[in-house]
């Protein structure tokens, strides 16, 4: 039933998306704490939206949650604390970094995986078809 | 003219292009001439016919004629008429026509300039080019018929969307298929090589122009679909690593790749095997990026699992071609590894490593945007990857890549000058520093900005200290081939884009505010003066336009007119203010009215933004002067066997103008 509830919410909220990206102002303390929320915001997902961070998102869902983040770091809530609380309540699926979990060992792990099968096999094809530079002929001409 | 007429047009191009992928290719395999001649004439009619649907589904929005479906859908009586042209791609169906037409002008080209490849390796080239175009012609023709009727038609259309509606749409698509499309063209020279059992590498030469120019369109719409995102959406940002944006970026980065690899495997030889798989692999990328793009996939899994015909359609597609390409290279690819020898250090081993890093960040991107779909469509839990992830990734698998680039060009093929890397690096090392320097003097700080800084001058310190030794050595006249030429526009609009990309990241100042008329707020050394709102009437749409004036100390800069913009469909839609610069955009969006005559706006300072994309269009014009470059003409007499019949042989054609 929550489930289906989340389709349908994602649908109106497709539907009825205005293309407009969010525009709210805060009483911020000061430019510092407007920058830390900017940064933690950017990095949060828009739960109602197709792809869109919290930051920009226009949708209701995430003004009042910008709000709430905001009303948490004038209590003095560390970004950490915050986000604890933002999992707790909407899963992981809220971070556009997925913290490290067996569901994304391949996610974090692959990029690496790839890289060292791929320098293998650049290290296997440079020993290969290497030869010592005073074997090699003067590539004769300009070179380009 | 009747929109039937073009669903005719349709089926007649997908009848040519079925005859051109079977006879041309059975011509060079049974060594007929006729069958073979036939491979132009096929590839010309097809044009015809898709060129002539194209312009039916144009008429059809020109005139308004609304019983075609797709006409009612995306426009509207009152939608200026550059806009009604415009929104013939503005939508599904019609985006996949111009994917038609634009591979229709690739092979067009292809007829007009190479028509003095060997006779049986241009007839195999046409030949496969025909089944690429075959199956979206099917796809289209089964799926996604842009000629439907609708009746009873209705008096109005629904409009194009707004977000649309920006000259920046009229570019952006057609550049991004221009390139998307243009891998097609080095794929169906690989498959051609693969098909007719080309012993020598010749054919990567003749590969090459069409490589970099695709190269170039793409890197050109990218270029385009990060502008109209940063002004047309409000937002200010100019990426975010969205699935549409890494679609384009993976067929880009494996693009990058292969002009490489064709540049090795030409010169030295060098590269065969490799080569042909990156050609296989730029196209697929390219059919993957439609195919993300086109099935609905994105919107969410449901959505293509309830609706499934368009998007399997591709899926299968996508798995024949590759699939398909992949056997065919298992069976037929070289398996002599040819090539002259190399010394450890070399431009040859650095262009491996650069391949490598670029390959491995589009497994990175691959990976981080097909992830969710699959984690989704397995059900382990639905996860979000977005720019934290890409970010730091894509960052660090760049990082040797760009440590590395100034001595690419610096070593000679072969081996390389040990002595020479020493001096350059002497010398980009005491630029980078003295940017760094200077950047710190003028208020960097922060390991961000001063990173970027000097990692610009880095890479653009190499690309200079290139041009001065090159100026000192080659005779005059000699200096600077076009295919040298942009491969320094290229490289150093890599050190352009840096700088832009991590400066605007760190030194941004982005406020959301409100204000009352006569209220201001200072940004850095700015005061954004708001002077209200009033309303303007547009030609489908009523817009509120608010009026800031920007000063410092005391002296006017600029008036800025952001508007809110609602369309008579009921849609809103902003549209940003920028006051553009060298150095920086000001830049100014309207929100909402809170009441009591305020509003809520956002106001930024964006330093150096201007300079991504200015690396991009550096980048662009890299691809396409390589394509002027002389080597790149064909020379008349390749294998005399096989030449194709010239009437006139006296005069060369020129080969590349015309095709940038």
């Amino acid at each position: 039933m929550r489930r289906l509830l989340a389709v349908v919410i994602v649908v109106l909220a497709l539907a009825s998306s205005a293309a407009a990206f969010a525009i709210d102002p805060l009483p911020f303390k000061d430019a510092a704490q407007r920058d830390r929320f900017q940064n933690l915001t950017r990095d949060l997902r828009c739960m109602v939206c197709q792809d869109e961070s919290l930051l920009s998102s226009n949708a209701d869902f995430a003004k009042q949650l910008r709000r709430q983040i905001f009303d948490m770091m004038q209590q003095g809530k560390s970004d950490r604390q915050i986000k604890d609380w933002l999992v707790a309540r909407y899963s992981t699926f809220i971070l556009y970094d997925p913290p490290l979990a067996p569901s994304t060992i391949v996610l974090w792990f692959g990029t690496p995986a790839v890289l060292v099968a791929g320098g293998i096999v650049v290290i296997v094809l440079l020993r290969r078809r290497t030869r010592p530079a005073d074997a090699i002929a003067e590539d004769a001409g300009d070179d380009w | 003219m009747s929109p039937e007429l073009g669903q005719v047009a349709l089926i007649l191009a997908l009848l040519l292009s079925g005859l051109q992928c079977l006879l041309p290719i059975i011509g060079a395999w049974r060594g007929s001439k006729p069958l073979m001649a036939t491979a132009s004439t096929l590839a010309i009619g097809q044009f015809t016919f898709v060129a002539m649907a194209f312009g039916i589904l144009m008429w059809a929005f020109a005139t308004n004629d609304f019983s075609v479906a797709y006409v009612a859908q995306n426009s509207n009586l009152s939608l200026p008429l550059f806009y009604k042209l415009a929104a013939v791609w503005g939508a599904h169906e019609g985006s996949l026509l111009l994917w038609m037409l634009i591979l229709n002008l690739w092979t067009v080209a292809l007829v007009a300039f190479g028509n003095r490849l060997p006779e049986a390796f241009f007839s195999r080239v046409i030949g496969v080019l025909g089944f690429v175009s075959f199956g979206f012609l099917l796809y289209m023709i089964t799926t996604s018929n842009p000629f439907g009727r609708m009746l009873p038609a209705p008096g109005n259309g629904a409009d194009l969307n707004p977000v649309l509606q920006d000259p920046g749409l009229t570019f952006h698509p057609p550049t991004l298929y221009m390139g998307y499309v243009g891998f097609s063209v080095a794929f169906a020279f690989a498959i051609a090589a693969l098909l007719g059992g080309e012993l020598k590498s010749t054919w990567v030469r003749w590969a090459r122009p069409w490589t970099n120019a695709a190269w170039g369109f793409l890197t050109l719409g990218i270029v385009a679909g990060s502008a109209w995102a940063y002004y047309e959406l409000g937002w200010g940002g100019w990426w975010f690593w969205d699935p549409v944006e890494n679609a384009s970026f993976m067929p880009w980065l494996i693009g990058a790749a292969l002009i490489h690899a064709q540049a090795i495997t030409d010169k030295r030889d060098g590269l065969r095997a490799w080569t042909l798989l990156l050609s296989i692999f730029g196209f697929a990328f390219s059919l993957l990026g439609t195919f993300l793009v086109r099935s609905g996939l994105l919107t969410s899994v449901h959505a293509f699992a309830f609706s499934p015909a368009r998007g399997v359609f591709i899926l299968v597609y996508l798995a024949v071609v590759v699939g398909g390409s992949l056997l065919l290279y298992a069976l037929r690819a070289p398996k002599v590894t040819g090539g002259k020898s190399f010394a450890l250090a070399s431009r040859e081993t650095l262009m491996v490593l650069g391949n490598l890093m670029l390959t491995v960040a589009c497994a990175m991107v691959m990976l981080g945007t097909l992830y969710p779909l699959v984690g989704e469509a397995l059900n382990i839990g639905r996860i979000s990857v977005g720019p934290p992830y890409f970010g730091p990734l894509f960052m660090l698998l760049m990082t040797p890549l760009v440590l590395a680039l100034p001595f690419g060009p610096l070593s000679r093929w072969g081996k390389a000058d040990l002595t020479v890397w020493k001096r350059a690096l002497a010398r980009i090392v005491a630029m980078a520093v003295a940017a760094g320097i200077v950047g710190f003097l003028f208020g960097a700080r922060g390991w961000h900005q001063l990173l970027g800084v000097t990692a610009a001058t880095w890479v653009m310190a190499g690309v200079l200290f290139f041009a001065i030794k090159r100026w000192r050595e080659a005779p005059r006249g000699k200096r600077y081939p076009f295919e040298m030429l942009g491969m320094m526009l290229a490289h150093f609009g890599i050190g352009v884009f840096i700088a832009g990309a991590i400066l605007t990241r760190s030194m941004s100042v982005e406020q959301d505010v409100s204000m009352k008329p006569g209220s201001s707020v200072g940004i850095g050394p700015y005061a954004f003066r708001f002077e209200g709102v009033r309303e303007l009437p547009g030609p489908n749409y009523r817009a509120e336009q608010g009026t800031m004036v920007i000063t410092r100390d005391g002296a006017p800069v600029a008036t800025l007119h952001p508007q809110k913009r609602t369309y008579t469909g009921g849609q809103v839609q902003t549209e940003a203010a920028i006051q553009a610069g060298v150095f920086r955009d000001l830049y100014v969006s309207l929100g909402d009215p809170l009441g009591d005559d305020a509003w809520s706006l956002r106001v930024y300072d964006k330093p150096f933004v201007r300079w991504i994309w200015g690396g991009g269009v550096l980048m662009m014009l890299g691809g396409f002067a390589v394509v002027l470059d002389k080597r790149f003409r064909l020379k008349r007499v390749e294998e005399t066997e096989t030449i194709r019949p010239h009437p006139a042989p006296a005069t060369p054609r020129k080969l590349a103008e015309g095709e940038a």
